[in-house]
């Protein structure tokens, strides 16, 4: 294993995982819900069945667009955007990732960043599960293909 | 005021994710490029993000409820089933391929929007036909 000097930000990451933490913190403690993105988007989508879980659903989401807009105009740069994928391909990433964490009840920030602070056993076998097939994943596309 | 909260945990949430550098494919899939040149950066997310939301969600718990809300929704689900494990490593493999997970896939689907805005609908045509076969699957 080589390690990327070039691309580590062990700083500037922990202090996004600090805010991403914070912001999950103030959702519980205000409003108390669980900050799990792909199933507060899903919500939206059966919007019919409870609609007064629409209004806090839709202002989380317009503030996670907005957010990355607030760190352009303090930090007066712009946001890095690289990607790894295109067209057909990326379009396929997103069926996949979202057919996943509707079977699955939850991605990154659901059971990642929410499950495990609870200690559930169940995130952790969901994170543990999603992170092997990604690196799996990445190692095949990058190294074997 | 449950939504002016969520508005300001959304924004703390996307502002975090674009410092963090979730936003950025390649970095995202540097971190999981374990058997290539590994970037541990997003390592330090993870750890961030679960440290504070620990040691504060233990704090939070000890209040009988949210501030602005009735109750704390927790997940009622405890145990480890298949469509838990099948949906997951689907995901995985979708989050490796696109180097996307619905947060920065939300997050950056403006920003970006030649990709992110057909992305997200894919995203969204995935979950709900998730349902669907999650249904199925009880």
């Amino acid at each position: 294993m080589t390690i990327d000097f070039d691309h580590f930000t062990p700083l500037m990451s922990l202090f996004g995982g600090v805010m991403i933490g914070g912001a999950a913190l103030i959702l519980m403690a205000f409003s108390g819900r669980v900050m799990g993105i792909s199933g507060i988007l899903a919500g939206l989508t059966q919007s019919h069945q409870n609609k007064s879980e629409l209004p806090w659903r839709l202002a989380f989401i317009l503030g996670t667009i907005l957010g990355p807009f607030v760190v352009m105009m303090v930090t007066g740069q712009g946001i890095e955007i690289r990607p790894v994928a295109q067209g057909p391909l990326l379009m396929l990433g997103g069926l996949i990732v979202g057919l996943g964490t509707a079977i699955g009840s939850g991605c990154t920030s659901g059971h990642g960043i929410c499950g495990l602070a609870r200690f559930s056993t169940r995130s952790l076998a969901a994170v543990m599960t999603f992170m092997a097939t990604a690196i799996i994943t990445v190692a095949l596309i990058r190294h074997v293909l | 005021m449950t939504i002016i909260f969520a508005l300001i945990s959304g924004v703390i949430f996307g502002a975090g994710l674009a410092l963090a550098g979730m936003l950025d494919p390649s970095k995202v899939a540097g971190f999981l490029d374990l058997f290539g040149v590994w970037d541990p950066s997003l390592a330090f997310v993870m750890g961030g993000g679960v440290v504070v939301n620990a040691i504060g969600f233990m704090l939070i718990k000890k209040r009988s409820k949210p501030v602005f809300a009735d109750a704390f929704k927790l997940p009622l689900t405890q145990n480890i089933d298949k469509p838990l494990l099948i949906g997951s490593a689907l995901f995985g493999i979708g989050w490796g391929i696109s180097g996307l997970c619905p947060g920065p896939a939300v997050a950056s689907a403006l920003l970006n929007p030649s990709d992110g805005l057909g992305f997200m609908v894919f995203l969204t045509a995935g979950l709900v036909l998730g349902r669907v076969i999650a249904r199925r699957m009880a």
